[in-house]
Protein backbone atom coordinates (compact mmCIF):
# COMPACT_ATOMS: atom_id res chain seq x y z
CA UNK A 1 0.00 0.00 0.00
CA UNK A 2 1.19 3.42 -0.84
CA UNK A 3 0.26 7.18 0.92
CA UNK A 4 -0.31 8.64 -2.22
CA UNK A 5 0.69 11.80 -0.57
CA UNK A 6 3.11 12.59 2.62
CA UNK A 7 1.36 13.20 6.08
CA UNK A 8 2.01 13.96 8.84
CA UNK A 9 4.17 12.61 11.41
CA UNK A 10 2.93 11.86 14.90
CA UNK A 11 0.53 15.32 15.99
CA UNK A 12 1.63 17.29 13.56
CA UNK A 13 0.18 18.93 10.20
CA UNK A 14 1.27 18.37 7.04
CA UNK A 15 0.82 18.52 3.52
CA UNK A 16 -0.80 15.48 2.57
CA UNK A 17 -3.93 14.90 3.22
CA UNK A 18 -6.50 16.30 5.87
CA UNK A 19 -5.67 17.24 9.90
CA UNK A 20 -8.45 17.34 11.88
CA UNK A 21 -8.64 18.58 15.59
CA UNK A 22 -10.98 16.07 17.84
CA UNK A 23 -11.93 18.59 20.69
CA UNK A 24 -16.20 18.50 21.03
CA UNK A 25 -18.79 16.44 19.94
CA UNK A 26 -19.25 19.05 16.72
CA UNK A 27 -15.25 17.31 15.71
CA UNK A 28 -16.73 13.64 15.02
CA UNK A 29 -19.65 15.42 13.29
CA UNK A 30 -16.56 17.28 11.17
CA UNK A 31 -14.41 14.05 11.07
CA UNK A 32 -17.34 11.91 9.18
CA UNK A 33 -18.33 14.67 6.82
CA UNK A 34 -14.54 15.06 5.95
CA UNK A 35 -14.34 10.80 5.62
CA UNK A 36 -17.86 11.07 3.76
CA UNK A 37 -15.92 13.07 0.82
CA UNK A 38 -12.67 11.12 0.99
CA UNK A 39 -14.73 7.92 0.02
CA UNK A 40 -16.92 9.65 -2.61
CA UNK A 41 -14.09 10.65 -3.50
CA UNK A 42 -11.64 7.32 -3.78
CA UNK A 43 -15.20 5.66 -5.59
CA UNK A 44 -16.33 3.42 -2.77
CA UNK A 45 -19.96 2.26 -3.04
CA UNK A 46 -22.70 3.63 -1.31
CA UNK A 47 -22.51 0.76 1.19
CA UNK A 48 -18.47 0.66 1.75
CA UNK A 49 -18.86 4.87 2.17
CA UNK A 50 -21.65 4.07 4.99
CA UNK A 51 -19.39 1.62 6.58
CA UNK A 52 -16.19 3.95 6.91
CA UNK A 53 -18.30 6.59 7.85
CA UNK A 54 -19.62 4.64 10.85
CA UNK A 55 -16.43 3.30 11.30
CA UNK A 56 -14.60 6.70 11.59
CA UNK A 57 -17.51 8.25 13.89
CA UNK A 58 -17.04 5.57 16.65
CA UNK A 59 -13.20 5.83 16.64
CA UNK A 60 -13.59 9.87 16.74
CA UNK A 61 -15.21 9.48 19.37
CA UNK A 62 -13.17 7.06 21.15
CA UNK A 63 -10.49 9.85 20.93
CA UNK A 64 -12.73 12.48 22.49
CA UNK A 65 -14.08 10.77 25.63
CA UNK A 66 -11.24 8.32 25.99
CA UNK A 67 -8.25 9.58 24.72
CA UNK A 68 -9.29 13.72 25.81
CA UNK A 69 -9.26 14.70 22.59
CA UNK A 70 -6.57 14.46 19.95
CA UNK A 71 -6.43 14.44 15.73
CA UNK A 72 -7.60 12.41 13.12
CA UNK A 73 -5.43 12.42 9.99
CA UNK A 74 -7.52 11.62 6.60
CA UNK A 75 -6.02 11.06 3.25
CA UNK A 76 -7.05 8.85 -0.50
CA UNK A 77 -4.45 5.51 -0.65
CA UNK A 78 -4.25 3.63 -3.37
CA UNK A 79 -2.27 0.51 -4.16
CA UNK A 80 -2.24 0.67 -8.17
CA UNK A 81 -5.60 -1.25 -8.38
CA UNK A 82 -7.93 0.01 -6.06
CA UNK A 83 -8.54 3.50 -4.15
CA UNK A 84 -9.37 3.62 -0.52
CA UNK A 85 -9.54 5.94 2.29
CA UNK A 86 -6.70 5.63 5.33
CA UNK A 87 -7.77 7.42 8.55
CA UNK A 88 -5.52 7.83 11.50
CA UNK A 89 -7.03 8.85 15.07
CA UNK A 90 -4.42 10.04 17.25
CA UNK A 91 -4.35 10.95 21.25
CA UNK A 92 -2.44 11.52 23.71
CA UNK A 93 -4.76 9.92 26.36
CA UNK A 94 -4.17 7.27 29.07
CA UNK A 95 -3.71 4.15 26.32
CA UNK A 96 -4.81 1.26 26.62
CA UNK A 97 -3.58 -1.69 29.01
CA UNK A 98 -4.82 -4.36 27.42
CA UNK A 99 -5.09 -4.20 23.70
CA UNK A 100 -7.40 -7.94 23.46
CA UNK A 101 -9.62 -6.97 25.79
CA UNK A 102 -10.82 -3.74 24.36
CA UNK A 103 -11.34 -5.05 20.95
CA UNK A 104 -14.04 -7.85 22.50
CA UNK A 105 -17.59 -6.84 21.87
CA UNK A 106 -19.23 -5.52 24.76
CA UNK A 107 -15.89 -4.25 26.37
CA UNK A 108 -16.57 -0.84 27.65
CA UNK A 109 -15.31 1.30 30.09
CA UNK A 110 -17.94 2.00 31.78
CA UNK A 111 -20.36 4.27 29.65
CA UNK A 112 -20.75 2.64 25.99
CA UNK A 113 -21.91 -0.33 24.19
CA UNK A 114 -18.69 -1.65 23.95
CA UNK A 115 -18.79 -1.61 20.26
CA UNK A 116 -16.68 0.91 19.48
CA UNK A 117 -13.19 -0.49 18.82
CA UNK A 118 -14.24 -4.18 17.85
CA UNK A 119 -17.76 -2.77 15.79
CA UNK A 120 -14.88 -0.45 13.89
CA UNK A 121 -12.66 -3.06 13.20
CA UNK A 122 -15.64 -5.03 11.34
CA UNK A 123 -16.83 -2.24 9.05
CA UNK A 124 -13.56 -1.95 7.78
CA UNK A 125 -10.63 -3.24 5.50
CA UNK A 126 -7.38 -3.17 7.42
CA UNK A 127 -7.36 -2.12 11.33
CA UNK A 128 -4.31 -1.13 13.10
CA UNK A 129 -4.23 -0.03 16.88
CA UNK A 130 -1.20 1.16 18.78
CA UNK A 131 -1.24 1.77 22.32
CA UNK A 132 1.29 2.23 25.25
CA UNK A 133 -0.37 3.51 28.59
CA UNK A 134 -0.07 6.82 30.08
CA UNK A 135 0.84 7.71 26.52
CA UNK A 136 -1.91 7.57 23.98
CA UNK A 137 -3.14 5.77 20.93
CA UNK A 138 -3.62 5.39 17.72
CA UNK A 139 -6.07 3.67 15.26
CA UNK A 140 -5.60 3.36 11.58
CA UNK A 141 -8.25 1.90 9.63
CA UNK A 142 -8.43 1.65 5.67
CA UNK A 143 -11.31 0.90 3.28
CA UNK A 144 -10.49 -0.28 -0.21
CA UNK A 145 -12.78 0.26 -3.46
CA UNK A 146 -14.17 -2.74 -4.59
CA UNK B 1 -26.92 24.31 19.78
CA UNK B 2 -29.14 22.97 16.85
CA UNK B 3 -32.36 21.34 17.98
CA UNK B 4 -34.00 18.71 16.37
CA UNK B 5 -37.61 20.13 15.62
CA UNK B 6 -40.63 18.38 17.29
CA UNK B 7 -43.77 17.54 15.70
CA UNK B 8 -47.07 17.47 16.59
CA UNK B 9 -49.65 15.45 14.87
CA UNK B 10 -52.88 14.87 16.88
CA UNK B 11 -51.53 12.49 19.45
CA UNK B 12 -48.76 11.20 17.55
CA UNK B 13 -45.24 13.32 18.10
CA UNK B 14 -43.34 13.58 14.39
CA UNK B 15 -39.63 14.15 14.56
CA UNK B 16 -37.67 14.37 11.37
CA UNK B 17 -33.93 14.23 11.67
CA UNK B 18 -32.58 16.71 9.17
CA UNK B 19 -29.07 17.45 10.39
CA UNK B 20 -26.08 15.30 10.79
CA UNK B 21 -26.77 14.42 14.35
CA UNK B 22 -23.84 15.10 17.11
CA UNK B 23 -23.97 13.49 20.27
CA UNK B 24 -25.32 16.71 22.36
CA UNK B 25 -27.86 16.96 19.85
CA UNK B 26 -28.90 13.53 19.86
CA UNK B 27 -29.40 13.78 23.67
CA UNK B 28 -31.30 16.85 23.39
CA UNK B 29 -33.93 15.20 21.00
CA UNK B 30 -34.23 12.30 24.16
CA UNK B 31 -34.84 14.88 26.54
CA UNK B 32 -37.38 17.23 24.88
CA UNK B 33 -39.06 14.26 23.51
CA UNK B 34 -40.04 13.09 27.31
CA UNK B 35 -40.95 16.34 28.23
CA UNK B 36 -43.05 16.99 24.88
CA UNK B 37 -45.10 13.63 25.19
CA UNK B 38 -45.57 14.70 29.09
CA UNK B 39 -46.89 17.85 28.10
CA UNK B 40 -49.22 16.57 25.03
CA UNK B 41 -50.30 13.67 26.04
CA UNK B 42 -48.79 11.63 22.94
CA UNK B 43 -49.37 8.57 22.33
CA UNK B 44 -46.92 7.25 19.79
CA UNK B 45 -43.13 8.73 18.51
CA UNK B 46 -42.52 8.72 15.19
CA UNK B 47 -38.79 9.14 14.30
CA UNK B 48 -37.90 9.53 10.89
CA UNK B 49 -34.60 8.97 10.13
CA UNK B 50 -34.07 9.30 5.94
CA UNK B 51 -31.77 11.79 5.86
CA UNK B 52 -29.12 10.33 7.93
CA UNK B 53 -26.67 8.67 6.26
CA UNK B 54 -24.76 6.88 9.40
CA UNK B 55 -26.35 5.44 12.60
CA UNK B 56 -23.50 4.93 14.69
CA UNK B 57 -23.50 3.35 18.11
CA UNK B 58 -24.37 6.40 20.11
CA UNK B 59 -27.13 7.45 17.78
CA UNK B 60 -28.66 3.79 17.91
CA UNK B 61 -28.24 3.86 21.69
CA UNK B 62 -30.09 7.31 21.98
CA UNK B 63 -32.97 5.53 19.81
CA UNK B 64 -33.40 2.26 21.81
CA UNK B 65 -33.34 4.75 24.78
CA UNK B 66 -35.89 6.91 23.02
CA UNK B 67 -38.32 3.76 22.83
CA UNK B 68 -37.38 3.04 26.44
CA UNK B 69 -38.56 6.40 27.94
CA UNK B 70 -41.85 6.37 25.73
CA UNK B 71 -42.71 3.06 26.80
CA UNK B 72 -42.77 4.06 30.28
CA UNK B 73 -44.49 7.57 29.56
CA UNK B 74 -47.27 5.07 27.96
CA UNK B 75 -46.33 5.53 24.04
CA UNK B 76 -44.71 4.22 21.28
CA UNK B 77 -41.82 4.62 18.96
CA UNK B 78 -41.52 3.69 16.03
CA UNK B 79 -38.01 4.38 13.83
CA UNK B 80 -38.96 4.90 9.89
CA UNK B 81 -36.94 5.31 6.64
CA UNK B 82 -33.47 3.73 8.02
CA UNK B 83 -31.60 3.27 4.49
CA UNK B 84 -30.43 -0.04 3.27
CA UNK B 85 -26.65 0.85 3.55
CA UNK B 86 -27.46 2.52 7.37
CA UNK B 87 -29.17 -1.49 8.02
CA UNK B 88 -26.72 -3.43 7.07
CA UNK B 89 -23.62 -1.00 8.09
CA UNK B 90 -25.95 -1.34 11.86
CA UNK B 91 -26.12 -4.90 11.54
CA UNK B 92 -22.52 -5.07 11.01
CA UNK B 93 -21.58 -3.00 13.90
CA UNK B 94 -23.16 -5.39 16.16
CA UNK B 95 -25.62 -3.12 16.94
CA UNK B 96 -29.30 -4.38 17.89
CA UNK B 97 -31.73 -1.60 18.32
CA UNK B 98 -33.29 -3.44 20.78
CA UNK B 99 -37.01 -2.65 22.14
CA UNK B 100 -37.31 -0.50 19.21
CA UNK B 101 -39.98 -0.79 16.49
CA UNK B 102 -38.96 -0.12 12.80
CA UNK B 103 -41.55 0.31 9.73
CA UNK B 104 -40.15 2.06 5.86
CA UNK B 105 -42.11 4.67 6.04
CA UNK B 106 -43.64 7.28 7.64
CA UNK B 107 -46.95 6.46 6.43
CA UNK B 108 -46.39 2.67 7.20
CA UNK B 109 -44.96 3.70 10.81
CA UNK B 110 -48.58 6.01 11.58
CA UNK B 111 -49.96 2.82 10.59
CA UNK B 112 -48.41 0.83 12.82
CA UNK B 113 -49.22 3.24 15.80
CA UNK B 114 -52.78 3.13 14.89
CA UNK B 115 -52.75 -0.57 14.92
CA UNK B 116 -50.81 -0.16 18.18
CA UNK B 117 -53.23 1.93 19.89
CA UNK B 118 -56.43 0.00 18.79
CA UNK B 119 -55.23 -3.14 19.88
CA UNK B 120 -55.05 -1.67 23.36
CA UNK B 121 -51.54 -2.27 23.88
CA UNK B 122 -49.04 0.86 23.94
CA UNK B 123 -46.06 -0.96 23.06
CA UNK B 124 -46.23 -3.62 20.20
CA UNK B 125 -43.50 -6.48 20.16
CA UNK B 126 -40.59 -5.09 17.54
CA UNK B 127 -41.42 -6.84 14.46
CA UNK B 128 -38.70 -5.40 12.49
CA UNK B 129 -35.84 -5.62 15.27
CA UNK B 130 -33.12 -5.69 13.76
CA UNK B 131 -30.52 -8.16 15.59
CA UNK B 132 -31.14 -9.77 18.40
Amino acid sequence: MTVTRPGPTDGEGGEGGEVLAIASDHDVVRVRQAVRSAAVGANLSLVDQTKVITAASELARNTLTHGGGGHAWLCEVSNGRRTGVRVEFVDRGPGIADLAEALMDGFTTGTGLGLGLSGARRLVDEFEIDSVPGEGTRVTVVKWSR
Amino acid sequence: MERVPVLNLGDVLLVSIQIDLSDDIALRLQDDLAERIVATGARGVIIDITALDIVDSFVGRTLSTIAGISRVLDATTVVVGMRPAVAITLVELGLSLSGVATALNVELGLQRLRQALSDGTAAPAPSRDLVR
